[in-house]
């Protein structure tokens, strides 16, 4: 498959991505959460969540369906707003519109790519329109090349594959240079195989480029492959708060890691059966 | 025949071309590649619109072959049914005197007019509606109130108002026009992915820069259907409003031709007819090719 092609060994990228871009990775915004709670009409979602992440470190947050992990993404970047406690990045209480100006950088499920614009012009939607046009094209084509996509920004993104087309929206999330990337379940409408490709490109332009990132996921070996940290919610509580320390790059079956993986899906169900 | 049935090998060609399964595949031209596939992708597009109006065309040809020949043996009167030729002959001789181009001019300006004027409207309103719930609660009931009064019935009353002047004809067009693009482009814009507005959003686009890069190209599959409803609907409006009353444009010549029983006029008229609409659809869905490159459904 092409797509391991791009999934060059590390040494082979040297510095940031891009480089000379005017908005250049700046490193990681810390996140600070006190006492958040949300609530959707009469059902409470989260309830008094305190967290502290520090600046480029990269967490997990994994949980059954609808136990507010993604309503909790969704407060970190600003898209919604908590009903009590606050939120600080890097020590500026996040709001509203505040997404883009403190270079925060969210990631879905779906693509969410423009159909009518060409990959290259959707990767420079994520540079906004301060930067004069040549700029714009020399970073989205250095960010496209840094996720292996080099040659295809003159296409139309329906002619893309699901997983290069998660690759374009990435593509579009780091063309800022982001301080704080929010990936919410990023990676759960791909395959097996592209998913593990995925995965390592994510971890080496963290690594790269040293922003924080937040992963939502309900893929618990995921989490593991991937974060510094991993946060189980359940209940609208965070339920556990591991840390993952075994050196990267991980090997998937690495026994450390499996039994780790076992004790968080223990952690998960336990709880469901005390919950009930 | 044998152009079109080249065309399959040539298209699948095309295909494997384009859509290589992955970047390593696609041949190591780097940039310049997109281009060249652009280029060879309208190419054959371009021989697909050939390759199918000459399908499209045979049977109307065919037809017309039977016809001549039904004529020429005297089955078919030609005080009822002219032959094509005598029609042709007309087409000449109405051209040779003027008045075939005069009345042409006149109607298609009449259509355009009222099509600017309807379809501008409708396209304003269905924006504004579709963009502000205000406008869409101040508007919409009145909007559909009207919609459900046939605008053919409003003929006695256009012709009080305006008599037989370009206005009832501009009127009744313009009114016709209108609710095909006002309803399909406030469809269309309800029916922009919300998940890419909210996109448009995080990445800090301001109204006007959602507007053209999301909302409006989101909305013009829509708006299309809407511009070929409504460009149908302008000529048969025109035909019934020019038959009843009006003192130029070809449903007067047709209607004058009728007074002194010139069947093959008449013919002649309705062919016109034909032809103009099928020109202005053609036109329309050429635009919507080319706006719409993107959409699979189109660049095939």
């Amino acid at each position: 498959m092409a797509i391991s092609t791009a999934i060059s060994p590390r040494h082979t990228v040297s510095g940031p991505v891009h480089a000379g871009g005017s908005a250049g990775p700046q490193g990681g915004a810390s996140v600070t959460l006190r006492g958040i709670a949300r609530a959707f009409g009469d059902k409470q979602v989260l309830r008094r969540v305190d967290l502290h992440i520090p600046a480029g470190q990269f967490v997990a947050i994994v949980g059954k369906s609808g136990c507010g992990k993604s309503t909790l993404l969704r407060l970190i970047v600003g898209l919604d707003q908590p009903t009590d406690g606050h939120i600080t990045l890097s020590g500026v209480t996040a709001g509203e519109e505040k997404t883009a100006a403190d270079g925060v950088r969210i990631m879905f499920q779906e693509p969410r790519l423009l159909p009518w614009e060409r990959v290259r012009g959707n990767v420079e939607v994520g540079l906004g329109r301060d930067l004069p046009k040549a700029e714009r094209q020399a970073v989205a084509t250095r960010t496209l090349e840094a996720v292996g996509l080099g040659d295809r920004g003159g296409e139309w993104p329906s002619v893309l594959s699901g997983g290069q087309k998660q690759r374009v929206a990435l593509a579009r999330a780091l063309a800022s240079g982001p301080r704080l990337l929010a990936l919410d379940e990023p990676l759960g409408a791909l395959d097996a195989l592209t998913r593990i490709d995925m995965q390592r490109l994510i971890e080496k332009v963290w690594s790269d480029q040293g922003f924080t990132a937040i992963l939502v996921t309900h893929d618990v070996s995921e989490a593991i492959a991937l974060a510094d940290r991993i946060l189980v919610i359940d209940q609208g509580t965070i339920a556990a708060d591991l840390a993952v320390s075994s050196p990267r790059p991980r090997h998937r079956g690495d026994p450390e890691l499996a039994a780790l993986e076992g004790r968080i899906i223990d952690a998960l169900f336990n709880d469901q059966a005390a919950g009930i | 025949m044998s152009d079109a049935t080249l065309k399959p090998p040539a298209a699948a060609t095309a295909r494997t071309i384009a859509f290589p399964p992955e970047a390593a595949l696609a041949p190591p031209v780097g940039e310049r590649a997109p281009p060249g596939r652009i280029a060879g992708v309208s190419s054959a597009l371009a021989g697909r619109i050939a390759g199918g109006n000459l399908i499209g065309w045979l049977v109307p040809a065919l037809i017309v072959i039977v016809w001549e020949a039904l004529s020429r043996i005297g089955y078919l009167q030609p005080n009822v049914l002219p032959a094509p030729s005598a029609i042709v002959a007309a087409a000449i001789r109405l051209t040779a005197s003027g008045q075939l181009p005069e009345s042409i001019g006149v109607s298609t300006l009449r259509a355009l007019a009222g099509f600017v004027v309807g379809g501008g409207v409708g396209l304003a309103l269905g924006l504004a509606n579709g963009l502000s719930r205000l406008s869409e609660k101040l508007t919409d009931t009145s909007l559909q109130m009207v919609r459900n009064v046939p605008h053919l019935a409003l003929i006695p009353l256009v012709i009080l108002w305006f008599g037989i002047d370009e206005g009832a004809k501009l009127f009744l067009v313009a009114l016709g026009v209108f609710f095909p693009m006002y309803i399909n482009t406030l469809h269309g814009i309800r029916n922009v992915d919300p998940q890419l507005i909210e996109m448009g959003r995080i990445y800090g686009m301001k109204q006007g820069e959602l507007f053209w890069r999301v909302i409006l190209p989101g909305a013009l599959p829509s708006i299309f259907v809407g511009l070929r409803y409504a460009l149908g609907i302008m000529w048969l409006t025109l035909i019934v409003a020019e038959t009843i009353a009006a003192e130029s444009g070809i449903g007067h010549m047709a209607m004058q031709a009728r007074e002194f029983l010139l069947v093959d006029v008449v013919m002649l008229s309705i062919i016109i007819y034909a032809l103009l609409g099928k020109a202005a659809d053609s036109i329309a869905r050429l635009l919507e090719r080319l706006s719409l490159q993107w959409h699979p459904a189109y660049r095939k």
